[in-house]
């Protein structure tokens, strides 16, 4: 095995398994540095031409060196050069798309929202010094930083901060914030949001042992600093996507932080001077410069300088050359590099090509936070501009590359947002640096050649120059058509590095300046987030409220099946041994026409309104009369949209003179106390009227039948239950089985019925009494919902959609007359309302009496269909067997349909259409005769 | 995500809120005594300006009250903290 390793670096070691070969490295490595110090060079093979590719960048720029992580959990697409090597890790190289785990997560993931004055992005020199300025003045500040270390680039470069080295620097500043109480510290912190007012979204990984393995962060500041960095840029020129072509300051930054070399001999191919920093300091990690191709002609001056001492004394540096191509070794990794310029072309042996084609600021943040974007000619880069949020921007982010300059400019920042946020920030040393001055850097986005075939501007989705220029000659000029068109920067990286030289080769070929292209829009997240951690504790039994009611366990232990109706889990059916749901349902329907039956109706909901206007105020909401209610009386109401179309329905009772009770569906609750509150506020805010939810308040058993007369007299002998004493449409405090209850008179099923309401805890008592009776049934929603249908009652929301009057339900009679107005009367005299062709509910009878039409069928005139456009008549909005009708029955709304009752329609399903009758709605009773028992 | 001053609570985020469109859509004092393009026009037509336009807010998840702010849609920007 090679080893990469610099000598004398020791630490901890660890061992790994990569693409099925074992491997070593060392504690603190990223997969990324234990790779190359293991001298592994081609770590993927790219997922379209199948071309090796090695190690590009050192951190979450990574445009090549996706992995799967196989052990301990399966995580796919995850970076090799951000991965934390840990003792046992199993990856492989992934050349494309990765594999979901095949089994649960057992990890935990969390969420915490958070506030400060001053939240600073990045812990590099910038955004280090902006945060202590910053919690020196008392400020709430909060430091998020993405890697496992403070320091930004400091242990890259290892440069000098204040005397000491930039590492133990930042463990000062560090320890500064530790003893700040307002200051927090979140390392393995990407912020990768930034949306409206202040309101960013971090993910943070946490240390193995945490509570939680990643936790999302969302802040809201008053300030923001962003102190994010910058990346350095690629050139485009042929063979760049060899293993072995490297950014330069990625090199660097594995020789200094991680003590690895990731060659023997490099050639070093730079527009400006930061290159050769680089350089240096892997001639002095021992990695031979083999030449310096530097694009400017004029500089001489660092050739001059070079030649006199240090680790490049006597490098040769070819001024005004450029790479036109590379050779490749078997393995497919870079064997020698061709360079051209006024001294002619060499071919030099190498197996390191170091690039640095100058440096972009991280402006994504920025960008994404609404601020624009400008083209600085002398940086040759997009920095930021005018800002849209109260944001700004520090160090090298904005183009600032000196490390005096970033501290200095940190230290500014830092301060003003703090004031900015009315704090006073002491007078604040900035750190000292060495001062450097550069030569203007060159600009070179593309190697000019014939052929660009292999000139890559985007290493994952494998866009070539070639393609770009495919675009813009198929006549693309957008820098964002270009991108979908050719699928540049839309991996995993968004183009981190080389979505600028992609606007610069869109410029070069259609003759525009870059800085009047621009770039493609920046959006979140800036770095992949898993949606585990996204959707935190949100999953499972957490993802959304499960409402029960306080019958629930006993419907659990008599074996119901349970339906949701809106967060609520309502019985269904209570089937019996060996009983499928047809006949379960069939069965419970019969008890319910022929003897008692007991559903549990406490998921209606209930709405207390109360006030001296209370009555006044209910005229105005529901089309009939409330105000006429007597006190001990109840009445079946519809509400409307002021479109006129029916928005829910319910009964209401008169509790006072200036208290009522009304019922809502079970799914509508929320939204008819929201409607009610939004016309007091906002209509009529001068009706006293008051109205609140108490639909958890009640236990509420309907008892239907027959027999439920005989039932309800058992258990409350206090009550007079004959009709003329008890009549429909009543209420009655009594007590029930022993419990204090209000008992109403009203039917959902046609049959004799009750709804005994008892206060919430005594629910499970009463259902006790009332099935224990021995003569009850217990039913579920189905036979609910068949016995209701077979009488025409309407669900509104399963018969009705939203375009459904009260006349279309054929429930003229629940529309006043007399009122004045009433919320939706003016649209029942538009002339679209009345219109013959509406569609009204009808029932349907199949001619086939055992063919159970589906729900949400259409329906035709003709019994073969014509060829398309096919008029429907309408469709199927419920459909049911009943015991009653000895046969299968529907509901529909079909056009004209109370015209139509008597004539025979048809039904698409799938072969030839079958025939169906239309029917008034009302299938069951129709003359009432069955209410009073 | 936008930061809403709810002139009860103070600024909240716009989860706890419910939007209700154009403010200062007054129900018609008289709906019989429109003709049915007025009607409509009450009904189904809404301004849609980029810029400055007052909407109505429900703190649905807080105080549950209604209020009426201006906000320019091009920016997002709140201009009055008072409801009306």
């Amino acid at each position: 095995m090679t080893s990469r390793r610099r000598e004398g670096v020791a630490g901890e070691t660890l061992r790994f398994r990569y693409d099925g070969r074992d491997y070593e490295g060392l504690r603190g490595d990223t997969l990324a540095a234990a790779l190359l110090a293991n001298g592994v060079r081609a770590v993927v093979r790219s997922g379209g031409l199948g071309r090796p590719r090695g190690i590009y960048a050192s951190w979450t720029e990574e445009p090549n060196a996706l992995v799967q992580i196989e052990e301990p959990f399966p995580e796919p697409m995850l970076q090799a050069t951000t991965v934390e090597l840990y003792d046992g890790l199993v990856a492989t190289g992934l050349g494309g798309r990765g594999r979901l785990a095949d089994r649960p997560d057992p990890a935990r993931y969390d969420a915490v929202h958070a506030h400060c004055d001053v939240l600073v992005v990045g812990a590099g020199p910038a955004g280090l010094a902006a945060a202590t300025a910053a919690a020196a003045s008392g400020a709430r500040v909060i430091l998020a930083d993405d890697r496992p270390a403070a320091g930004g680039c400091l242990p890259d470069t290892g440069e000098t901060v204040d005397g000491v080295s930039g590492t133990t620097w930042a463990a000062g500043m560090l320890a500064e914030l530790a003893g700040r109480p307002e200051a927090r510290v979140l390392p393995r912190t990407t912020v990768f949001g930034y949306y409206d007012d202040n309101y960013l979204v971090a993910v943070e990984r946490r240390e193995e042992g945490a509570a939680s393995r990643e936790r999302i962060w969302r802040i809201r500041a008053r300030r923001v600093v962003l102190a994010t960095g910058a990346h350095e840029r690629p050139i485009a020129f042929a063979g760049n996507d060899r293993p072995g072509v490297m950014l330069a300051g990625a090199a660097r930054a594995y020789a200094n932080r991680y003590g690895v070399l990731a060659g023997r001999r490099a050639v070093v191919f730079t527009t400006g001077d930061g290159a050769y920093d680089a350089a240096r300091d892997l001639a002095a990690a021992g990695v031979e410069i083999a030449a310096v191709a530097d694009v400017r002609r004029d500089a001489h001056a660092l050739d001059e300088a070079l030649a006199v001492a240090g680790p490049l004394a006597g490098t040769e540096v070819l001024t005004g050359h450029v790479v036109t191509g590379v050779g490749s070794a078997p393995d497919g990794s870079v064997a020698s590099v061709t360079v051209s310029g006024p001294s002619g072309e060499r071919e030099i042996e190498a197996d390191l090509l170091l690039v640095s084609g100058g440096w972009n600021p991280v402006v994504h943040l920025f960008s994404q936070s609404g601020g624009a974007l400008r083209f600085d000619e002398e940086l040759h880069a997009f920095v930021p501009g005018e800002a849209a949020q109260a944001v700004e921007v520090a160090g090298a982010a904005r183009g600032v590359y000196t490390l005096a300059g970033c501290l200095e400019d940190g230290v500014a920042t830092g301060t003003r947002a703090a004031e900015a946020a009315g704090f006073r920030v002491p007078p604040h040393p900035v750190p000292a640096a060495e001062r450097v001055t550069a030569l203007p850097s060159g600009r070179l986005w593309l190697v000019p050649a014939d052929d660009y075939e292999t000139h890559f501007v985007d290493l994952q989705r494998e866009v070539t120059v070639a393609d770009v220029m495919r675009a813009t000659g198929a006549g693309l000029r957008s820098v964002e058509h270009v991108k979908r068109y050719t699928t540049a920067g839309t991996a995993h990286d968004q183009g981190k590095l080389f979505g600028v030289l992609t606007s610069a080769v869109v410029a070069h070929a259609t003759g525009v300046e870059i800085g009047d292209l621009g770039t493609t829009t920046f959006r979140a997240p800036y770095a992949p987030v898993s949606f585990a951690a996204l959707a935190g504790r949100d999953r499972g039994m957490l993802h959304d409220p499960v409402r029960v009611t306080s019958l629930h366990g006993w419907h659990a232990a008599h074996g119901a099946l349970f339906e949701n109706v809106g967060q609520w889990k309502r019985p269904w059916y209570y089937p019996r041994p060996g009983e499928d749901m047809e006949t379960a349902v069939l069965r419970e329907c019969r008890a319910v026409r022929e003897g008692a039956g007991a559903m549990d109706a406490s998921t209606l909901g209930k709405i207390d309104v109360q006030g001296p206007d209370a009555a006044e105020f209910l005229d105005r909401l529901y089309t009939n009369m409330m105000s006429t209610l007597k006190v001990g009386a109840i009445r079946y109401g519809v509400m409307c949209r002021a479109d006129g179309m029916v928005f829910d329905d319910g009964t209401v009772m008169r509790l006072a003179e200036d208290r009522f009770l009304a019922t809502t569906t079970t799914g509508n609750a929320a939204a008819v106390l929201d409607w009610m509150e939004e016309w007091l506020q906002t209509e009529w805010p001068s009706l006293r009227v008051y109205c609140t939810s108490v639909t958890e308040h009640w236990a509420t058993v309907a008892l239907a039948g027959p027999r439920s007369r005989e039932v309800l007299a058992g258990l409350a002998p206090g009550l007079a239950v004959d009709a003329a004493s008890f009549p429909f449409m009543t209420w009655r405090d009594a007590e029930v089985a022993g419990i204090p209850a209000r008992v109403c008179r009203i039917s959902f099923s046609g049959e004799l019925a009750y709804e005994i309401n008892v206060n919430a805890w005594d629910g499970l008592a009463l259902w006790e009494a009332v099935v224990g009776t021995g003569v009850v049934t217990p039913y579920g929603t189905e036979t609910m919902h068949v016995l209701r249908a077979e009488k025409g009652y309407p669900i509104i929301g399963q018969d009705t959609d939203g375009t459904v009057t009260p006349a279309d339900l054929g429930m003229d009679w629940v529309v006043s007359k007399k009122k004045a107005d009433f919320v939706g009367k003016r649209s029942h005299a538009r002339a679209d309302t009345s219109r013959p062709d509406r569609k009204h509910l009808v029932g349907l009878l199949p001619e086939d009496p055992g063919l159970l039409l589906p729900e949400g069928a259409h329906l035709v005139a003709t019994s073969r269909l014509p060829e398309p456009p096919v008029r429907a008549l309408g469709h199927v909005t419920s459909s049911y067997r009943s015991a009653a009708l000895g046969r299968t029955f529907a509901l529909a709304l079909v056009s004209g349909g109370r015209e139509r009752i008597g004539e025979r329609l048809y039904v698409p399903l799938g072969g030839d259409p079958v025939p169906v009758t239309v029917t008034h709605h009302v299938l069951y009773d129709p003359e009432g005769a069955r209410r009073d028992g | 995500m936008l930061l809403i001053p709810c002139p009860w609570c103070g600024p909240r985020d716009e989860a706890e809120f419910h939007y209700g469109g154009q403010a200062h859509v007054a129900y018609p004092a008289d709906p019989a005594a429109l003709s049915d393009e007025e009607w409509a026009r009450y009904l189904f037509f809404r301004d849609n300006p980029k810029g400055r336009f007052a909407e109505r807010w429900s703190h649905t998840a807080g105080c549950r009250r209604w209020f009426t702010l201006t906000r320019d849609t091009a920016t997002g920007v709140f201009e009055s903290e008072a409801g009306a």
